[in-house]
């Protein structure tokens, strides 16, 4: 960034600064959610029964489309080569022989691709989806190992791999900066995530932490890592004159849509995203460049393009979670008392996107402390740029900072739970902001009573033959988010049945199933009366499913929709309804029609009203209020996360026997659906504690290991039964009382496997994943 | 994938009238056709022996006789390989997942190509094995899974087979089919360590075919498995010990170790097995034969904790076995 950026970056952010200001002092009635969503006192409805995904039947038998599975006449499949150096350029690029076997239908390479322009990267607009803004296959240049330099389309799969495997390219390599040492050394850059500078300074945590009669002051190391979601990347695209058709694998159709369309040069109507099934995103399932290149592809060859990447081309395509060098240090009085929490550290990121891995973000409301000091700088590598990766930042930014307090705990003799409790903070301690809903403490009794916390044993002193056995526990955060963009539609037929559009997402989480709850009781309507659609840019709303804001998203659309609905509907019902004369805000839906809230008795039916207004249907669309409750409450969701693990004194196995997490995340809407959420999410948090490692040759700049074979994952014999519990609070604040339960379940989960490893072996262990080597 | 063209065999001496330059047997095909995925393995040909004889037999004297072409699950389920050899049934259950154990076959199992991560890098990675005299690139790269035994300056890879391990600690022999004619070899004579040729894993003659493994009589009733690993399943062995102790006395009668994920082969630990023979049936007796086991490991970068790992499983699976024989 330049000086002129960074001169406009601080005049926005002062007036971003002062409207904030103006938010937080609002009165709650002024802010979305100041007014308890209606259906948080509906207890006895769909919201909270444990209804079985109704996608499951189509998946069971097969009968759900993915985007490599969509047929089209005249389809031709893509095989991408990959780049073998990390900077430099194509010296020569010999296509002759691929371009003569047998099948195939264009080798395209920067000679012959047609001109486009990058991608918007992720963030640098509201519908930016782009994972880097670099050119593809516009010139010679290369920017990283493992960057596209050509793409083969043929017939079948087997010809397009095989013909790109007869691609040769002689590069001339320049010197590249791999090396994360070396990089530091040369020094360091702030990081911005999300506009913001990813620094806080509170008083002198440095003083303070030297002033401190106890203290602890460690550094921990977390790794790369990549994304290896059940459905690697893929998609079907093709053409009809300048409109662009893409069946694509996303958690953002209407972002990818207008990403797409800034890359080729259309309006973003030119290009239709579709998305109904999604074997996992994660983080990743955004824009990268490989359907860019289908796109191209397609349009060069005047054939559709089928373009499924291999696990290895997601490797070295598709970004994933940049390394975290942290230090955590923290101050504290005789009675646990924090009097500085210090967090720092550098990660690494590329030129060609925003996201520096922010660790810190957890820390900034986790606990209070007389002082903070917070930062995280900046290295950038050339290397695939890095990405969002379930919690980023507080996946492993909770490990450092919740090994940090075990650490404290233990030489203050002291509890962890008790600890992390008189530290409690009872409002937003860096920001100042209420809390809109807080329970961790809470969560923490009834998880520790329910997992036998008090059988915790001294370090290193139980032994069951030649297994270690300890216990561990720490706290998960995230953050609730609302994103701006969300907006639905609803239509209404005089048969009583609904459908909700919405421009969202179902990657494997439950969605469709939870939405079409939430919209039914909403409604008044039971669930088969019910149907939401998703998943298509040319629906309402711009809603990423990430940040693990989709339910809010789509709730508080909804809640507008459905504002905008009951007022259609009173005007419909005109003077000879019961509801007359009744403002919108009075009324809601009940079994199949609207009724006053506080006088059920007073209602009529949809059909009544439909037919005596001799409609057919009504339709209603609306935009979810900006989202200000962001800035007017500090928002979060927390687990109290319990860890037994065992360690074999011989070999230094690690495995974890026992797993509990207790949530406080607002109300549950689908405790079924839920529980797999919170499941999944800690059984990818036991990959991060214990084996997931992207081996990343800094000679070469080159992933190792892109291969589940040597890229280990959890398997079924590395999870325990985990128990799933929580608090089932709602927030007065969100719609449904609800929070986003998507990501939390990988917080904390780290450190409570470190911590209980600890607790194990009286060993501790700093940097992931926690291999046996490092407890030989 | 290459393309390349595909027969089956009826017979073994039909496999070899098949096998011309270039060809490739093939089995269970559970590495070979994932490296011709990858375009490291390129056959012109393959010849399916997977319908060549897959059967156990008893042999005269105690021994068993099985088909080159038994699936994996058959042999670590077969009643006898139970009873008579737990740490070849252990070995094979630990291998893999219950997929590709249905899948590999007895010989394939034994002719998979060693483990390393820049071997499977056809593109972007320096092998010896894959173009000798290349350069590797493990050596002073990512190399905690390699080899600290038998390894040389032009390879450090590690074989990967769990069942292999158990086969060399059991005095195993190959039953091998040439044009030539047949012969029968040690087990532990099979396998080559690197030196100069990585890419040579085998004394096998080009078109040589393993039509069966003899197992010998037991030398102990007792025998175990044991597999160090990073994860609980689905992962290759970081350390393994195949072993068979016979104690008389408190004193080691006889004993045969074999270890897994150190050395280029499946490695026989004679210099252990010396050291035991004799000895008081104790944990600082096993302790001591691992010492002289590994006296000579030599540890690279990422991987010097496995000398330790090694020492430690090895006492660990014989005090077990002595534990159990008291």
């Amino acid at each position: 960034m330049n000086i002129v950026e960074q001169a406009t970056k601080v005049t926005k952010t002062a007036a971003q600064g002062l409207m904030k200001k103006a938010v937080e002092l609002a009165p709650d009635s002024w802010i979305p959610g100041g007014n308890p969503d209606p259906l948080i006192r509906q207890q006895h409805g769909h919201v909270g029964k444990p209804v079985s995904r109704l996608d499951g039947p189509v998946k069971v038998r097969g009968a759900a489309p993915f985007a490599a599975e969509f047929a089209t006449e005249g389809l031709v499949y893509a095989s991408v080569a990959f780049s073998t150096v990390a900077k430099g350029r194509i010296a020569t690029l010999d296509t002759a022989t691929a371009e003569a076997a047998p099948g195939v239908v264009l080798v395209m390479t920067y000679r012959n691709a047609p001109r486009l322009k990058p991608m918007p990267a992720f963030m640098s607009a509201a519908k930016a989806a782009g994972g880097d803004s670099l050119p593809i296959l516009q010139d010679e240049r290369i920017h990283w190992n493992g960057q596209p330099v050509a793409v083969v389309l043929a017939d079948t799969q087997e010809q397009a791999d095989h013909a790109k495997s007869l691609i040769h390219v002689v590069y001339e390599a320049e010197a590249a900066t791999t090396s994360f040492e070396a990089d530091k050394a040369r020094g360091t850059e702030p990081a911005l995530f999300q506009g913001e500078l990813m620094k806080v300074e509170i008083g002198d945590a440095e003083t303070a932490l030297a002033a401190a009669p106890h203290r602890v002051d460690a550094t921990y190391r977390t790794p790369r890592h990549n994304h290896n979601a059940i459905e690697p990347h893929a998609a079907t695209v093709s053409w009809n004159g300048d409109e662009l058709r893409v069946h694509d694998a996303s958690q953002a159709v209407v972002h990818t849509a207008w990403s797409l369309a800034q890359v080729f040069g259309l309006d973003e109507k030119q290009v239709h995203v579709t998305s109904p099934y999604v074997g996992g995103g994660f983080g990743s399932k955004t824009l990268w460049q490989h359907q860019v290149l289908a796109a191209a592809a397609a349009k060069l060859a005047g054939r559709p393009v089928r373009i499924a990447l291999s696990r290895e081309g997601v490797y070295r395509m598709v970004g994933g979670r940049s390394l975290t060098e942290q230090r955590v240090a923290i101050g504290a009085g005789d009675d646990g008392h924090f009097t500085a929490i210090v967090h720092t550290g550098v990660t690494a990121m590329t030129r060609h996107n925003a996201m520096p891995e922010p660790f810190i973000v957890a820390t900034r409301s986790a606990y209070a402390a007389d002082t903070f000091k917070l930062d995280v700088e900046v290295v950038h590598l050339d290397m695939l740029a890095n990405t969002f990766m379930r919690a980023p930042g507080e996946a492993v930014g909770t490990f450092a900072l919740e090994c940090a307090i075990d650490e404290l705990a233990d030489r203050l003799g002291m509890d962890p739970i008790e600890l992390r409790i008189r530290n409690e903070p009872d409002k937003d301690p860096t920001q100042g902001t209420p809390f809109s809903s807080r329970h961790i403490v809470e969560a923490y009794r009834t998880g520790a009573e329910r997992f036998g916390w008090h059988n915790r044993a001294a370090p290193g002193t139980r032994r069951e033959g030649e297994w270690l056995v300890g216990m561990g526990c720490a706290t998960g955060t995230y953050p609730y988010y609302r994103m701006p963009g969300g907006a639905a539609r609803i239509t209404l037929t005089r048969d009583g049945r609904a459908t909700v559009a919405v421009a969202a997402h179902e990657m494997g989480m439950g969605t469709a199933t939870v939405h079409t709850q939430v919209a039914a009781e909403r409604l008044g309507l039971e669930l088969d009366q019910v149907t939401v659609v998703y998943g298509d840019s040319t629906l309402p709303g711009v809603v990423l499913a990430g940040g693990s804001q989709q339910t809010a998203s789509m709730g508080a659309a909804v809640i507008a929709a459905q504002h905008a609905l009951v007022g259609e509907l009173l005007k419909l019902a005109g003077n000879d309804s019961p509801l007359a004369g009744l403002k919108p805000a009075e009324v809601g839906g009940l079994d199949g029609g609207l009724c006053k809230l506080d006088e059920p008795e007073r209602r009529e039916s949809y059909a009544s009203i439909l037919s005596r207004a001799g409609r057919d249907e009504v339709t209603a669309e609306a935009e979810a209020p900006m989202p200000l409750e962001l800035q007017h409450w500090s928002m979060h969701s927390h687990g109290a996360m319990f860890c037994e693990v065992r360690v074999n004194a011989v070999t230094g196995e690690t495995r974890v026997s026992r797993f509990l997490g207790s949530f406080d995340c607002g109300r549950i809407l689908n405790p079924k659906t839920a529980t797999s959420q919170f499941r999944g999410g800690i059984i990818m948090g036991l990959g991060l504690a214990l084996m997931e490692e992207t081996q990343f040759d800094e000679r070469k700049g080159r992933v190792m290991n892109p291969s589940l074979a040597e890229y280990h994952l959890p398997v079924h014999l590395d999870v325990p039964a985990i128990d799933v519990i929580w608090t089932d609070i709602p927030d007065p604040h969100t719609p449904m009382g609800a929070h986003g339960i998507g990501e939390i379940g990988i917080t904390g989960t780290g450190a409570a496997v470190a911590n209980a490893v600890y607790n194990a072996t009286g060993k501790r262990v700093r940097d992931l994943p926690l291999t046996l080597d490092k407890l030989l | 994938m290459t393309p390349f063209s595909y027969s089956r065999a009826s017979d073994a001496a039909d496999a070899l009238r098949r096998a011309t330059a270039g060809a490739k047997y093939l089995g269970g095909g559970t590495n070979l056709v994932d490296l011709m995925r990858e375009t490291i393995e390129r056959p012109a040909a393959l010849v399916d022996v997977t319908g060549l004889s897959a059967t156990i037999e008893e042999r005269q004297g105690g021994g068993l006789l099985i088909g080159a072409a038994t699936r994996n699950t058959a042999v670590a389920e077969h009643r006898a390989v139970r009873e008579r050899y737990p740490v070849l049934a252990r070995a094979i259950l630990a291998g893999a997942s219950a997929q590709i154990r249905n899948m590999a076959t007895m010989g394939g199992n034994i002719l998979q190509r060693t483990r390393c991560t820049y071997f499977y890098d056809d593109e972007g990675s320096q092998c010896n094995k894959r173009v000798p005299g290349e350069g590797c690139d493990a050596i002073e790269g990512f190399n905690r899974i390699h080899a600290i035994l038998g390894a040389s300056p032009a390879c450090v890879a590690t074989h990967p087979s769990d069942m292999c391990v158990a086969l060399a600690a059991l005095d195993a022999t190959v039953h091998l089919r040439s044009a030539g004619g047949e012969r029968v070899l040690p087990f532990t004579d099979l396998h080559r360590l690197p030196e100069g040729r990585p890419d040579i894993e085998t004394v096998l003659e080009p078109g040589e075919l393993i039509v069966a493994i003899e197992l010998p009589p037991p030398l102990a009733t007792r025998s175990t498995y044991r597999k160090v690993r990073d994860r609980a399943s689905y992962a290759f062995a970081l350390v393994s010990v195949a072993a068979t102790l016979a104690v008389e006395e408190g004193r080691v009668k006889d004993v045969r170790l074999a270890l897994g994920g150190v050395a280029h082969k499946p490695w026989r630990a004679f210099k252990a097995e010396d050291a035991l023979r004799g000895q008081p049936a104790t944990e600082q007796a096993f302790r001591a034969a691992a010492e002289a086991e590994l006296a000579h490991a030599v540890p690279l970068h990422d991987n010097a904790f496995k000398i330790e790992l090694t020492k430690r499983t090895i006492a660990a699976v014989l005090g077990e076995l002595a534990g159990e024989a008291a």
